[in-house]
């Protein structure tokens, strides 16, 4: 594998290598010493043109794990806003010594254009762009869930499992991500959101979709994947109120409390507690939002590891 | 290419016995052994020695696995690698004997690896090394304490160690 851009690319072996690599990366994380040589001499540069803690500091720590330097370009204040291209400033990092260049961008298929454009010939990931596909972040819920789901979760697909992602689907990578990913190892998806929020395109997709979320945690899913609901999308001239959207779209104990004893709740972080998840849910013991984000740093290990293991 | 055996599912067994025999003879303390395995096959070498050295010890001897290829140095030329499992057993193993076990040992550069991967996990009183079969041509500074058998080769001729458990057959062959 060269790049990751993408869940959609993925078929069920590759998915299933990162995600078995993964799990061997996180028993790393238990030794004495949870550094591994692997990338020593590899350079890996975060290239984040949107704001994002989280992530950028989760690819940070699976470099530093593994042992690659790393080189962070922030847009507040570069040459960015001067006006320089994304070629230029790819070449530059290269340049540089770059050999993957980790990339957020507001528009889509910004880390496809890199990847493909003959640019540069750094390994490419996808940290998220526009509202396309955010792969790293579906891989590390598919990994929460075969962690909760099956007791040797090596080699094992999510066959079966049944997982409600809630929220402002159209506007959301994770969930574009996760519908591939998740489809592709086997799970049942079904999208649920406002109809403003729903993809026109849906019915397209390998999954099933309502506006009812009482609907559907009637139905007993495996797991419930709240979304951000990001507050500039909400109020005035807006399709939705906040007021609607809560009382409709909120993750509340007595919502939560409807679910099968065994149900887990993901959130792929920030949350906006008593928006779209009550906070007595996300600190329930339902709640795998810190496994997400320790599963996030193995995840982004085995994604280095693919990409450049074999060619450092 | 003409596969020629050189040891029989008898023999491999009577070799471990013997090396069984020689690691607790060499062992200053038998309670203080843990066997790592190198995987594939030296993971099962290592729970069969483990066996046969509680059956002579009268005491159980620990057996887990050491995964290398984080530590290996031809990650680069040698194609994509998915890591194995690491599974130490429970006590660990700082200042405990630690006898790794492979199948093959041929350039020395996976027990170099092993060598680092053991640092990461604890600090050994003392590592020795077992192999089922020591083909010659090392590239590095390693030896093994305990060898099943001597095969001389030459490069172009290939080891391939089938054992029941991995492989439902057991021997061991020189391919040409």
């Amino acid at each position: 594998m060269k790049h990751l851009l993408s869940t959609q690319e993925l078929d069920v072996d590759q998915a299933l290598t990162l995600l078995d690599t993964a799990e061997e990366f996180q028993a790393v994380a238990n030794r004495q010493v949870p550094k591994l040589p692997t990338l020593r001499g590899v350079t890996m540069v975060n290239l984040f043109f949107e704001d994002s803690t989280r992530t950028r500091l989760s690819f940070e720590a699976a470099a530093q794990r593994l042992s690659a330097d790393i080189m962070t370009f922030q847009v507040h204040g570069s040459s960015v806003s001067k006006g320089e291209s994304l070629k230029d400033t790819a070449q530059t990092l290269e340049a540089m010594g770059a050999d993957v260049i980790v990339i957020r961008h507001p528009s889509s298929g910004a880390a496809a254009t890199l990847a493909r454009s003959g640019w540069v010939d750094s390994s490419i990931i996808n940290a998220g762009d526009g509202a396309h596909e955010h792969p790293t972040q579906a891989l590390l819920d598919a990994m929460t869930l075969r962690q909760r789901f099956h007791s040797e979760p090596r080699g094992a697909l999510l066959t079966g499992l049944s997982v409600a992602i809630v929220g402002d689907i159209v506007h959301s990578r994770v969930a574009r991500s996760n519908v591939f990913l998740l489809t592709t190892l086997g799970a049942k998806v079904t999208l649920v959101g406002p109809p403003a929020l729903l993809p026109q395109g849906v019915d397209d997709w390998p999954v099933h979709s309502t506006f009812d979320l009482d609907d559907a945690i009637d139905s007993a899913p495996d797991a419930v994947m709240m979304l951000r609901v990001q507050r500039e999308r909400m109020g005035d001239g807006s399709l939705i109120s906040h007021k609607d959207y809560v009382r409709n779209y909120s993750l509340t104990r007595a919502r939560a409390d409807r679910l099968p004893q065994d149900s887990i709740v993901m959130h792929p972080g920030p949350m906006n507690r008593g928006v779209e998840i009550a906070s007595q849910v996300a600190d329930s013991s339902r709640s795998v939002i810190l496994d997400q984000v320790r599963n996030g740093v193995s995840v982004r290990m085995a994604a280095l590891y693919e990409l450049r293991g074999g060619q450092a | 290419m003409a596969a020629r055996a050189v040891l029989s599912e008898s023999d491999i067994d009577r070799t471990l016995r013997r090396i069984a025999h020689e690691i607790v003879e060499a062992s200053p303390e038998t309670s203080a052994l843990v066997l790592l395995g190198i995987p594939t096959r030296g993971v099962v070498l290592a729970h069969r020695l483990a066996g046969y050295i509680s059956d002579i010890a009268g005491i159980p001897v620990p057996a887990g696995s050491l995964d290398v290829t984080m530590y290996r140095d031809d990650l680069s030329t040698g194609g994509h690698r998915t890591p194995a499992p690491t599974e130490v057993p429970g006590g660990g193993i700082d200042d405990r004997v630690v006898v790794l076990v492979d199948d093959v040992l041929y350039s020395g550069r996976t027990v170099r690896a092993a060598l680092d991967a053991l640092t990461a996990i604890g600090r050994p009183r003392l590592v020795r090394l077992a192999v089922l079969v020591d083909r010659g041509h090392r590239e590095l500074p390693i030896r093994a304490d305990h060898v099943g058998k001597n095969l001389p080769t030459h490069h172009g001729e290939r080891i391939t160690v089938k054992l029941r458990d991995v492989d439902g057959t057991e021997e061991v062959q020189v391919v040409e």
